[in-house]
């Protein structure tokens, strides 16, 4: 079986195609930016400010006048870009902790163990408050706030893994063959366990982009001009009565890539048939 | 159960010291010295100086955590900035309006999410399952600041049912409480819908249809109150979740609470209020979370019999 097959088989599915195809024009949105939105982002029309959509903006225009649409399609690429990025390294860091803890015991275990419990109880937007209280408001911060505040997920489910996968026979024989702790870790351990972490890891960008525009929601997060989905809800507040749509359409981009998201990240679980693993957390 | 009790109350101590420690650190680990962020622009060393002493910002860390630490057990959180009024005042004016609207989110999430995932599971497969699985994907996916905002503009910009924003009277509350609510309603009727049916499954629900039992009676007196057992659970370790939600909606729906109080606070940097709000939100947090355990200990002996 190729690492593809699974992934074949989810896209084969009616919810997995569908969800697929959003995500993969979410994702062009993002890459192609310039070449795709009508208009530039940035740029201020105030005589045009507050437009319904129609022919000229589909979408309508925001309070400065700019392009409603493109406006969320540069968006795109501000929450895919810290969403991914933030839960990449959260990932990464995840896995390391994870299967280190998992594979040594030990004091290291029960500290790493006792630091991930004490997060785990509190809400992820409480956690992204703390880190950005203490490092300031901005993009990068977004992006730090939220791998921290995941991080406790992922090195709870790599534990888990490594805990259940460390015991087998063929670990005893690699290590009776002399084989070293790194290379049984890397070599051995982690790819098995990498499949239910990185789906996880899916599925959390989902939550990550909610998370992102929330901060963004905030005024915590992107700083303007940025277009960020959340941020222009957070402007279009304000014009709440005479405005919806730059409430409405911000609203419901973030609504439809979570959505997919959440689907295609179903559909690969069944695929892979991990619902179990991931669940033993 | 009076010994599980304190136990778990004492586990709760290192955890509210680490957190703690964390929230003293924010004044310090802020790019900075704190006494920039209090003394007024051009003063002299000695008045930077005299205002370090006051705060105690000339002492060890350690020792300033200490006096920190005492000053919030005994309802000092010491004064805003920006606002110039004792902290704990503005905690002690925010805090009811944060514990009703989250008391009332949670009781809203658990009824309807119980009575939802009943539904769905007593009529699997019907169209009641498929509707109700279908609100509970859209509850859990959709960011919940915009649903508030998108329940602004049908009910109180469109309709004009409840009022916009504000917490002036009890009708206030609606909005905010289904936003939150919705999104919790969605885990519950989940989990209670796949908990009951895998109850279903089990031998002694078999034995009760051969009995004879009505249908109706085995779900609701059998089925249900075997499945509520993980919804005890994962509400339990979720409860901090629903109180995370009542800080997004607060500021959304500029109501006054300990939410709206941290996230007006974080954008004007005004450090003291920060650092109150927060640690009231964490405590808010492990307490609810102790209700959970200490519900869920009190249907399951199991759980009692594991801490001893």
């Amino acid at each position: 079986m190729t690492a593809f097959a699974p992934i074949r088989t989810a896209i084969g599915s009616p919810r997995g195609g569908a969800s697929a195809a959003v995500l993969v024009l979410v994702v062009t949105c993002a890459l192609f930016a310039p070449l795709i939105a009508p208009y530039a982002y940035d740029i201020q029309n105030l005589p045009s400010a507050n437009t319904q959509p129609g022919a000229a903006h589909w979408m309508g225009t925001d309070e400065f006048g700019r392009d409603l649409m493109s406006r969320i399609i540069y968006g795109a690429r501000t929450s895919l870009t810290v969403a991914v990025t933030a839960i990449s390294i959260s990932v990464a860091a995840g896995l390391t902790l994870g299967a280190m803890a998992g594979y040594f015991g030990g004091w290291f275990d029960r500290a790493v163990t006792a630091v991930v419990d004490l997060t785990w109880s509190f809400p992820e937007i409480l956690i992204a408050l703390i880190l950005i209280a203490i490092i300031g408001p901005g993009l990068e911060s977004t992006m730090v706030a939220i791998s921290i505040a995941y991080l406790a997920q992922f090195t709870r489910l790599t534990r888990a893994q490594i805990m259940a996968l460390k015991n087998e026979t063929y670990v005893e024989a690699t290590t009776n063959l002399g084989a070293g702790h790194f290379h049984i870790i890397f070599r051995h351990l982690l790819p098995n366990a990498l499949t239910p972490v990185i789906v996880a890891g899916m599925l959390a960008t989902g939550d990550a982009i909610i998370l992102e525009a929330t901060l963004g929601f905030f005024g915590l997060g992107a700083q303007p001009p940025t277009p960020s989905w959340g941020a222009m809800m957070s402007s279009g507040t304000a014009q709440i009565f005479i405005a919806p749509w730059i409430i409405i359409f911000p609203g419901l981009a973030i609504a439809i890539t979570v959505i997919s998201i959440n689907l295609f990240g179903d559909a690969l679980i069944e695929a892979l048939d991990i619902r179990n693993r991931l669940r033993s957390v | 159960m009076i010994s599980f009790f304190i136990k778990r109350l004492l586990l709760l101590i290192p955890v509210f010291l680490a957190v703690s420690l964390v929230i003293f650190m924010i004044v310090h680990l802020v790019p900075g010295d704190p006494i920039d962020n209090l003394v007024q622009i051009n003063s002299s060393p000695e008045q930077k100086a005299a205002l370090a002493a006051k705060y105690g910002l000339d002492k060890p860390l350690y020792q300033q955590y200490a006096i920190w630490l005492g000053n919030a057990l005994t309802g000092d959180l010491g004064d805003a900035i920006i606002l110039r009024r004792p902290v704990s005042d503005l905690i002690a004016q925010n805090l009811p309006h944060s514990l009703s609207l989250g008391a009332l989110a949670l009781l809203f999430s658990t009824v309807v999410g119980i009575a939802a995932g009943t539904l769905a599971a007593i009529y699997k497969d019907s169209w009641i399952d498929r509707v109700t699985m279908t609100l509970i994907l859209l509850g859990s996916t959709v960011p919940g600041f915009w649903l508030g905002l998108l329940l602004i503009m049908l009910f109180a910009v469109q309709l004009g049912w409840f009022p916009v924003s504000g917490a002036r009277s009890w009708d206030a509350l609606v909005l905010p409480v289904l936003t939150i609510g919705l999104g919790g309603v969605a885990l519950v009727a989940r989990v209670t819908r796949v908990a009951m049916m895998e109850t279903a499954r089990k031998d002694f629900v078999m034995m009760l249809h051969a009995k004879g039992v009505p249908p109706w009676q085995i779900e609701l007196r059998h089925v249900l109150r075997h499945a509520l057992l993980p919804v005890v659970t994962i509400l339990s370790l979720r409860i901090g979740w629903i109180l995370g939600g009542a800080v997004t909606v607060e500021f959304v729906f500029a109501r006054p609470g300990l939410g709206s109080l941290l996230i007006t606070s974080l954008n004007q940097r005004d450090y003291p209020v920060v650092q109150g709000a927060l640690l009231m939100l964490a405590v808010a947090v492990m307490l609810g979370t102790l209700l959970g355990d200490i519900i869920q200990a009190a249907m399951d002996p199991r759980i009692r019999e594991r801490i001893k």
